[in-house]
């Protein structure tokens, strides 16, 4: 229960924020914001020690049984290292902006955006239920949007924002699909439920699209190759942001779902091919392509890009030991999967502290393009430690947790080498070579952030601002960062103990228990192959960077200058004109053709469903006689009717509504309807005054200047509808096919204690009906206010971009 | 809409009451009888309409000094604000409960929840027609 | 009875659609009054029978009464369609307020490029 409730204290939090902002305009309002997520962090945290031993927490509030949606949450190993990570990551990011962020800046907004994140990826990684992780999934999207575009005056944040929301999004419906899919396989929505019994669907046509579709939504979130174009363009949202959004968190989402489902889909070969050949070949692509930036924050978009390739291809080499179950040979392809999980911490920690610091970097000295800077350490000796930390860190270093991780990595490649299972002799070394090279290039990109922005001369002219330390505040969130950086370097078994071992558990389900599934994480184990592959990307490293300026000219060879980007402009610009075309195509803007169609539609499909089933069977011997003052009635309302549309001034038109109107209220004191006759008569009265009201300021009444041919064309229509009503409702009366169940509301005096049965039906029997019609009469009243009262008197000009 | 006829507004005064008594009147006798909320409401606010169109519309405001939208408004929360009252006693949304009472003056009377609903009703029906009345004879 | 009012409904259809069809904003309007004025009588005659019976309030005591459930739609459609119909005519009057014209086609938002 506590846990359902730790979903949804950010949205809470989110909602009064606004409130608390109007009193507190600066930015203390980050204090209020940043109780929440310590709270949460601590609240989490208080479940670590049982979570380490083996439990795990679940809570059900039941919702839609007949569709088998329910809010349930489920606390295990593998969600609680993602909460504590989102909720830890949070506070430290939150810190950091209240520093960060200028006065000026809508501070509000921008917590409230930030709390709405914050909830929606709690409660994507504590659903058990595939609709509710769904929800949540498509709202961390729609508020990295929100984030993204927070500087919505500038051009590039919308494009970011946008590119961001279209292909996380369209993955996200990918996703859905699979989980339908899922759950018409397996009859249930709910992860556990389908980890238990997935195992008997396995052979289904169904299963692999399933497992195709979830891998989109997880690769697109994750920026995976050829989804990963979204990530830089989203480094226009604030550092905070990005730091928190686009490293730590969400696009981390996408490696949650993989892991989440390796229990699912993991036996799979073609789990295993897509998840780890694409993750290593983001992995390449990342790491080739950062090296290249100028832009500091480009440069770790991209290699967060790489790293959680590095991640994704792990967990798929992981995914390998579900093939064959739990045996002593398998285990050790979990290895793999226990690497990810580590270095998805790791990450977490150095990508975080080096955003921090770009932040720092761009925050005070007001830019952070590569070529401008350099000289920093002796300004900013805090700053450059950190900054020295996390990229030694990223680049596989001791003693930082990045080569902990990284050598782990390595390890599992050499070990999927000798893989039987798959066959994979030759890819097997392929991987291992791909992923040796883009070691290398990740090597290259980390020494660039530290060495050209530190070393090296300072240029005052070709900064913004002069240069200082920043404050002591900006620094606290970082540093925090970084010394888990070195803290888990020296003690590794403590993370894999009480984190890492519960939730190996909750990946592998069937290995509970076995031995080496949590391995102790050594320093140092002898020279072996990982450690010598270590060794030459140091070498080979060192060699590049020095060497850099001699072989940038690749990325100017053409193939490699094609670029996705410029295909994913042109395709939307070539969906932007197609909808376009299409839509003019038959929005003509004449309120007439859109009734035209309407009616035509109901002609064509009533009517013609009529004559197909031949269902013009009448039956007139029920009918009630007629009385010769009723049948007056009806020759006055057609006469009055028919008189309308030959009506030559407004006044008649109006007059002959308003015998229409009262005739029917006649009729409706011959149908014994004395409710309805006096409503009628009201009615009517009312409305021919408004009638009136209203055409003392209207024109008078022009002569309609249609063609002949478009005249007999609407009567056409006009009379086919009317025929086609009248033979309908002669059908209906002709053939009763279901008993009445009006005879019910006689008993109204028992049921309702009313005896007036029309009232009864109103106030009591069908009570939302009139409760519903009242709003919509409330909200007509309050449309005609509106309409008239405020008028738009000064021509607002849209707010556009610079 | 200044018309200055004292016959017009001397007998209008009267009409009005009549017709708002008779509008009250519809609005009780609802629930056994022809009438309820809706023809009570829409009674009622005829009553006012032509209150205003006799009149000055500033002497009636001075006279009557609702704001219409905020009735209306009232109306709507009652309506849905009974329904509610309902769930409170466990039933179903909209449940309606009545029962026989014995009073001092009336005798044995029927008193039933679906009164108060009907009152909403009444209330939104006068607020939005007369604020739409009003909102367009104002703009002039 | 019943025959006559649906081709009674049928003949108001066919006026309805016929002005909702034209060009002038307030034919339009008064269109859907006249369509609605149709759907109110086609619902009676979707009952259990025109005429036979007492008016449905018990207090009348009588063997058997007109049906009522149409009778509580319409009351809903009646109301429902005057708050419609209030507010499409200050609608048109805002409208040509602001631009002058009554005709649709002249209201049309966009030209052909």
């Amino acid at each position: 229960m506590t846990i359902t409730l730790s979903i949804f204290i950010p949205f809470l939090a989110a909602i009064f924020i606004p409130f608390i902002y109007k009193r507190i305009q600066n930015r203390h309002i980050g204090w209020f914001v940043i109780i929440v997520p310590i709270a949460l962090f601590i609240f989490l945290a208080s479940f670590i020690p049982s979570i380490a031993n083996g439990s795990t927490y679940m809570h059900t509030i039941r919702w839609i049984d007949s569709a088998g949606i329910h809010f349930a949450t489920y606390l295990d190993g593998l969600s609680l290292i993602f909460a504590l990570l989102i909720t830890g990551v949070g506070s430290l990011v939150i810190l950091y902006s209240i520093y960060y962020l200028s006065e000026r800046e809508s501070l509000g907004r921008f917590y409230v955006y930030l709390l709405l994140f914050m909830g929606a990826m709690l409660g994507v990684v504590l659903s058990d239920n595939l609709m509710m992780l769904y929800v949540f999934w498509e709202l961390t999207s729609i508020s990295s949007f929100l984030l993204i575009a927070f500087w919505y005056h500038r051009k590039k944040s919308r494009y970011g924002a946008q590119k961001s929301m279209l292909i996380t999004v369209s993955g996200g419906i990918a996703m859905l699909a699979g989980f339908i899919m899922l759950q018409s396989l397996t009859g249930s929505f709910s992860v556990r439920e389908i980890v238990a019994t997935i195992g008997q669907y396995t052979d289904e046509p169904l299963f692999l699209w399933a497992m195709l579709l979830v891998l989109l939504g997880a690769f697109t979130k994750s920026a995976q190759f050829p989804f990963h174009i979204w990530l830089p363009d989203a480094m226009e949202a604030p550092t905070p942001v990005s730091a928190y959004l686009h490293s730590a968190t969400m696009v981390k989402a996408g490696i949650y779902l993989v892991a989440r489902f390796t229990p699912i889909f993991g036996g799979e070969a073609v789990w295993f091919y897509t998840v780890s050949g694409v993750g290593l070949f983001t992995l390449l692509v990342g790491s080739f392509n950062a090296v290249k930036q100028t832009d500091l924050k480009a440069l770790l978009a991209y290699s967060t890009v790489s790293q959680l390739g590095l991640v994704m291809s792990l967990f798929g080499l992981g995914s390998v030991a579900l093939q064959h179950g739990y045996s002593p040979d398998s285990v050790i392809y979990t290895q793999a999967t226990f690497a990810a999980l580590f270095h998805l911490i790791n990450h977490s920690t150095f990508k975080g502290a080096l955003f921090m610091v770009v932040g720092i970097v761009d925050h005070e000295l007001g830019t952070r393009d590569i070529r401008r800077l350099g000289g920093l350490m002796a300004f900013m000796p805090i700053t450059f430690t950190i900054a020295l930390i996390g990229s030694f860190s990223m680049a596989g270093l001791p003693p930082f947790n990045g080569f902990l991780s990284k050598e782990m990595f390595f390890e599992a490649l050499v070990n999927a080498r000798n893989l039987e299972v798959f066959s994979t002799g030759t890819v097997g070394t392929l991987f291992l070579v791909v992923a040796w090279i883009a070691s290398v290039f990740t090597f290259v990109y980390s020494m660039i952030i530290v060495f050209q922005t530190f070393f090296g001369e300072f240029h005052p002219e070709r900064v913004e601002k002069p240069s200082s330390e920043a404050s002591f505040g900006m620094l606290v969130a970082p540093s925090v960062l970084a010394i888990f950086v070195v803290g888990i370097f020296f003690f590794p078994n403590v993370v894999g103990n009480y984190l890492l071992r519960p939730a190996m558990t909750a990946i592998y389900p069937s290995f509970a228990g076995a031995e080496g599934l949590v391995p102790h994480i050594k320093a140092w184990h002898g020279f072996n192959p990982a450690l010598w592959m270590t060794i030459g990307v140091i070498i080979l490293g060192t060699i590049l960077y020095k060497l850099i300026k001699y072989w940038r000219g690749v990325y100017t060879i053409a193939p490699l200058r094609w670029n996705l980007d410029t295909a994913f402009n042109a395709g939307l610009t070539w969906l932007e004109g197609g909808s376009h075309f299409i839509t003019r195509m038959y929005m003509k803007g004449y309120l007439k053709d859109y009734l035209v169609y309407i009616f035509t539609f109901f002609i064509v499909a009533v009517g013609g469903s009529i004559l197909w089933t031949g269902s013009y069977s009448f039956d007139f011997t029920d009918n009630s006689p007629i009385a010769i003052n009723e049948f007056l009635i009806v020759l006055a309302m057609a006469g009055a009717a028919l008189a309308m549309i030959f009506a030559k001034s407004r006044m008649t038109a109006i007059i002959l509504n308003g015998v229409l109107g009262y005739s029917i209220a006649l009729l409706f004191v011959v149908f014994r309807a004395p409710d309805l006759a006096l409503t009628q008569t009201v009615v009517e009265t009312v409305t021919t005054a408004l009638f009136l009201l209203c055409f003392y300021f209207l024109p008078e009444w022009k002569k309609e200047r249609s063609a002949r041919k478009t005249k007999i064309m609407n009567g056409i229509i006009a009379l086919s509808a009317g025929t086609i009503v009248t033979v309908l409702a002669l059908a209906v009366q002709g053939n009763k096919m279901f008993e009445s169940i009006s005879v019910y509301f006689e008993d109204a005096y028992l049921l309702a204690g009313g005896k007036n049965i029309v009232n009864t039906i109103l106030g009591d029997f069908r009570a939302f009906d009139t409760m519903l019609e009242v709003v919509v009469l409330f909200i007509a009243g309050i449309g005609v206010f509106t309409l008239i009262k405020l008028k738009t008197g000064k021509e607002d000009k849209d707010i556009e971009d610079q | 809409m200044r018309i200055n006829d004292v016959i017009l507004r001397t007998v209008a005064r009267i009409v009005v009451f009549i017709i708002l008594t008779f509008g009250v009147e519809l609005f009780l006798s609802g629930h056994n009888n022809p009438g309820g909320g809706f023809i009570g409401g829409l009674v009622l606010s005829s009553a006012f309409v032509l209150l205003y169109l006799v009149n000055d519309i500033e002497t009636v405001r001075k006279g009557i000094p609702f704001d219409f939208k905020k009735i209306a408004a009232f109306g709507v929360l009652l309506a849905v604000g009974t329904g509610f009252g309902s769930v409170l006693f466990g039933e179903h949304f909209l449940t309606q409960a009545f029962g026989h009472f014995h009073l001092p003056i009336f005798g044995i009377t029927e008193l039933s929840t679906v009164v108060l609903f009907e009152a909403g009703v009444a209330l939104t029906v006068v607020g939005v027609v007369v604020t739409i009345i009003l909102t367009i004879s104002e703009d002039v | 009875m019943e025959t006559l009012i649906t081709v009674l409904v049928g003949l108001l259809v066919t006026v309805a659609v016929y002005l909702l069809l034209s060009r002038n904003l307030i034919r339009v309007i008064l269109g859907t009054a006249v369509l609605s004025h149709a759907a109110h009588l086609l619902l009676m005659t979707m009952g259990n029978g025109l005429k036979k019976g007492s008016a449905p309030l018990l207090g009348e005591n009588a063997n058997s009464y007109v049906d009522a459930l149409p009778q509580a739609l319409i009351l809903t459609a009646i109301v429902i369609s005057f708050a419609v119909t209030a507010f499409l005519l200050v609608l048109a009057y805002r409208t040509y307020k602001k631009t002058g014209t009554d005709d649709l086609h002249a209201l049309r938002g966009f030209n052909d490029e």
